[in-house]
């Protein structure tokens, strides 16, 4: 991909393993993509994907053992964040690239008041004193939504409900004004109403502050809400990836298309019956040499056992990891 | 589905209550009452699904289980047949159960991890039947056949499985009985997307080849407008509407489900979200319920009335119901 001025995360050919008793399960495999300036990266996959192993290699947050980032490059602002030592790297986590977990009730510290634990990264990155870091954080809490700001810095994490504790998350990312925001599922374990409240939050937040996002999730009806580009995961790979009306409306890879089938809507047509995409995610016992969904795909064929396919592009910003891929385009 | 058997009601719940109380202090005194479902009365006839749908701690499942009378409930009334079941003891219920099952959420936590298969899929059958082993394992290589578990495995644990598969057992040991009612408590929660379509899929099935009656708790609602033939729509205890499956949702009277209906994100980049309408707040503690309608305090068209009156459930279309003071006027107008 061209283009290199505007790119402030460059990942290539990442590769995580795992390394347990029953031998080893290799979560990420060969995973490559770019994230641009003020861009919105959709990252979608089932749990088993490798979505969230994939940004956490990126920031060293996997424990090491059983993690073991094998191979791969991750360039943030000109120095790969892998051969980083750990120092610098809590340096950059935290103050340069924010991370948003999925579960705001076990990623706050129970027994430290909200204020202290937005003060804390302030404090830590921005060198602020007490008080300005005080002042900063009622600010934060405004920009999040949170009512009566300075009042519940006070309050425990206990005491605020599941879509304000999201909000508090939010928060304490961008509390040093990161250039890089990652949210791991963040709207998962939030009702429906509460998850647009997030999703409108979030939009408002990007006019604002500019921040590039990458958002992990399961869910496409979310993507296609706030996303700009879309890469889809599968078996530790990433198989496809495009613009997000590319993705929706023109999606080439037999997994992309069945995931889509899959999901029922609130509107428009009802389907009688569900297609259903048969049997079961990959183990990832071994490294892949050959394609992770053959054996739930409907066109697959000899060569799929054979190979793993590798992504190509078939149009501007949209590659697929598919061998049928290309074919099917040039009829359609 | 709707044919003339259909007509007959299997459930009939009425005014159900289950309150659970608070106490606090160094007496234990009791001060509050948490009430997860205060009020809730509908109807589930024969061979229909009902969904029920809800944010969480809407009291979507406190009221499932209720209507199974696996709680000493409160209040109201709960009949199965005709029968009167919400003041019988927990000893005779128990001759009651085969006819009314439950399919859990997690089927991790709700299968017995000591147990092989054939133990949790046999278990209903040693408690209520009075089959010989060998019949016994020729009825759970049937019901495993049934909800397409290799038979094979019978003799395998619970952990040996993906979730998918686990959910297949914790649905083969609710069929063991040959139950008429029973009721998935968010039975596809737990799932990947690409596995809850299986799932649905096999509950359809079962359905039109036993007769079976579901009652179909979920908070996710495109999945309820597939399962289901008509829905039921709760907010903090209790029911704002209950209308078929596609008056519902192509047209949901009360401002609670359209609210609903709009937070659901649509997989499609093309659809404009301006006119979504989006809540403020959050659902407020069901201790201490707000006074009047209990959706006044986030409701966007609200009224002087709402906060004084609880709106009454009623009938306002054929076959649809709403709690709300809206639809009083109208139907008062009118």
């Amino acid at each position: 991909m061209p283009d290199g001025a505007s790119q402030v995360l460059d990942v290539r050919d990442l590769n995580t393993v795992f390394r347990t008793r029953n031998g080893e399960v290799h979560a990420v495999n060969h995973v490559s993509f770019s994230l641009k300036k003020g861009e919105l990266l959709g990252v979608v996959g089932e749990s088993g994907s490798g979505k969230s192993v994939t940004m956490m290699s990126l920031i060293g947050l996997l424990p090491s053992p059983p993690a073991e980032v094998r191979q791969g490059q991750v360039l943030f602002d000109g120095r790969d964040l892998l051969q980083t030592d750990a120092d610098t790297l809590r340096d950059i986590r935290g103050a340069r690239i924010g991370f948003v977990f999925q579960d705001p009730m076990t990623s706050l510290n129970p027994v430290f008041t909200v204020g202290f634990q937005l003060r804390e990264p302030l404090k830590r990155h921005m060198g602020m004193s007490k008080r300005a870091a005080n002042k900063r954080a009622v600010e934060l809490l405004e920009l999040v939504g949170i009512p009566d700001a300075a009042q519940r810095l006070k309050d425990y994490p206990h005491q605020f409900s599941g879509g304000m504790r999201q909000r508090v998350m939010i928060a304490i990312a961008l509390a040093c004004d990161p250039e890089v925001l990652i949210a791991d599922e963040p709207t998962t374990a939030l009702d429906v109403t509460i998850q647009a409240q997030i999703l409108e939050l979030v939009k408002e937040l990007r006019q604002k502050l500019g921040m590039a996002i990458i958002w992990i999730t399961h869910d496409l009806g979310v993507i296609a809400g706030i996303a700009d580009r879309v890469l889809v995961m599968y078996g530790g790979q990433v198989v496809e990836q495009a613009p997000v009306r590319e993705v929706f409306k023109n999606p080439q890879h037999p997994y992309t298309k069945a995931l889509l089938e899959t999901i029922p809507h609130v509107r428009g047509e009802r389907a009688e019956r569900l297609q259903v995409i048969e049997g079961q995610p990959p183990m990832l016992g071994d490294a892949p040499t050959a394609c992770p969904f053959r054996t739930r795909c409907p066109q697959a064929f000899e060569r799929c056992a054979r190979e793993n396919p590798a992504r190509a592009t078939i149009s501007p910003g949209h590659d697929v990891a598919c061998f049928l891929a290309g074919s099917e385009s040039a009829d359609a | 589905m709707l044919d003339d058997t259909a007509k007959n009601k299997l459930i009939e719940v009425h005014d159900l209550k289950m309150h659970f109380p608070i106490y606090a202090g160094i007496f234990r005194s009791h001060v509050g009452d948490v009430k997860a479902v205060d009020g809730v009365s509908f109807d589930i006839f024969e061979g229909e699904t009902l969904g029920l749908v809800g944010e969480s701690g809407c009291g979507k499942s406190t009221c499932g289980r209720a209507v199974l009378r696996l709680y000493d409930i409160t209040g109201g009334s709960v009949k199965i047949n005709g029968q009167e079941i919400g003041e019988t003891p927990q000893n005779e219920l128990r001759k009651m159960r085969p006819a009314m099952q439950m399919v859990f959420q997690d089927p991790q936590a709700s299968l017995n991890p000591r147990m092989t298969v054939e133990g949790i899929i046999g278990e209903p059958l040693d408690e209520h039947t009075k089959l010989n082993r060998k019949e016994k394992l020729a009825k759970v290589h049937e019901l495993m056949d049934a909800v397409g578990l290799n038979r094979t495995f019978s003799n395998r644990y619970p952990h040996e499985f993906s979730g998918g598969q686990r959910q297949r057992i914790g649905i083969a040991r609710a069929l063991a009985l040959n139950p008429k009612f029973i009721v998935c408590d968010e039975p596809i929660a737990a799932l990947d997307v690409s596995i809850q379509a299986q799932v649905v899929n096999l509950l359809e099935d079962l359905q039109e080849r036993f007769g079976l009656t579901y009652l179909f708790i979920s908070h996710d609602l495109s999945m309820v407008r597939h399962i289901a033939d008509r829905v039921a729509v709760m907010y903090l205890g209790k029911i704002a509407e209950v209308a078929p499956r596609d008056a519902l949702y192509a047209d949901p009277l009360h401002p609670y489900t359209k609210a609903l209906l709009s937070a659901v994100p649509e997989p499609d980049p093309d659809l404009t979200t301006e006119d979504r309408v989006i809540l403020q707040g959050d659902v407020p503690s069901p201790t201490n319920p707000p006074k009047g309608c209990n959706f006044c305090t986030r409701c966007p068209s609200v009224m002087e009335i709402c906060r004084q009156s609880d709106p009454e459930f009623r009938e306002v279309l054929p076959g649809r119901f709403v709690a709300c003071h809206h639809f009083n006027e109208n139907t008062n107008a009118t």
